[in-house]
């Protein structure tokens, strides 16, 4: 999973019929201490999450497992918001 | 599979519900030498993993093996510990 940033929302009328009342939300994902990467994912909301929440994507065939998203033609879900990431200090 | 550090937690209260109790670490991929390599990745632990271990990790689909497989939404899982830094043999 990779932590990621919400940067935007999506809106498309016209999409398959599976995807019908789930939110989509446009990701960047970020490094450990908070700075931005380049590029960004479209991914499928599961958790509620808001703009400019940190979060947890899953990418792949397992963005399917996440609950009620059996079936749907995803690839990158959000599956949680991030409270806090503690790093322990680097050695020597 | 691939080799890592577990550097870090990462705590989320509000998450998937196939996501409950699980825990999330942060882990570093290591190279055959065991230098970092490439960007750290948020697993969950399947192996009881604490943080300054080294372990071994899965991704993709099979991530979800270890724990109920079509229920549980992950593409990076700790899979197993190395004994010690010493273990590690490359020929």
């Amino acid at each position: 999973m990779i932590i990621a940033k919400i940067i935007g929302t999506v809106v498309a009328s016209q999409k398959d019929e599976r995807l019908e009342g789930k939110k989509l939300l446009i990701v960047r994902p970020i490094n450990l201490d908070g700075s931005e990467t380049s590029g960004y994912v479209v991914a499928v909301d599961t958790v509620g999450a808001g703009f400019h929440e940190r979060v947890l994507v899953v990418a792949g065939s397992s963005a399917r497992l996440a609950q009620n998203m059996k079936d749907v033609p995803v690839d990158a879900a959000v599956v949680g918001v991030i409270d806090t990431v503690d790093i322990m200090a680097p050695e020597k | 599979m691939q080799l890592a550090r577990v550097i870090g937690t990462v705590v989320a209260t509000v998450k998937n519900d196939s996501l409950q109790n699980r825990k999330l670490l942060v882990v570093q991929s290591l190279n055959k030498d065991l230098e970092p390599q490439g960007k750290p990745l948020v697993a969950v632990d399947a192996a009881g993993a604490g943080v300054g271990e080294l372990v071994f990790w899965c991704r993709g689909k099979e991530a979800s093996f270890p724990f109920k497989r079509e229920d549980t939404p992950t593409d990076c899982t700790i899979i197993g510990i190395v004994d010690s830094d010493s273990h590690v043999c490359c020929g």
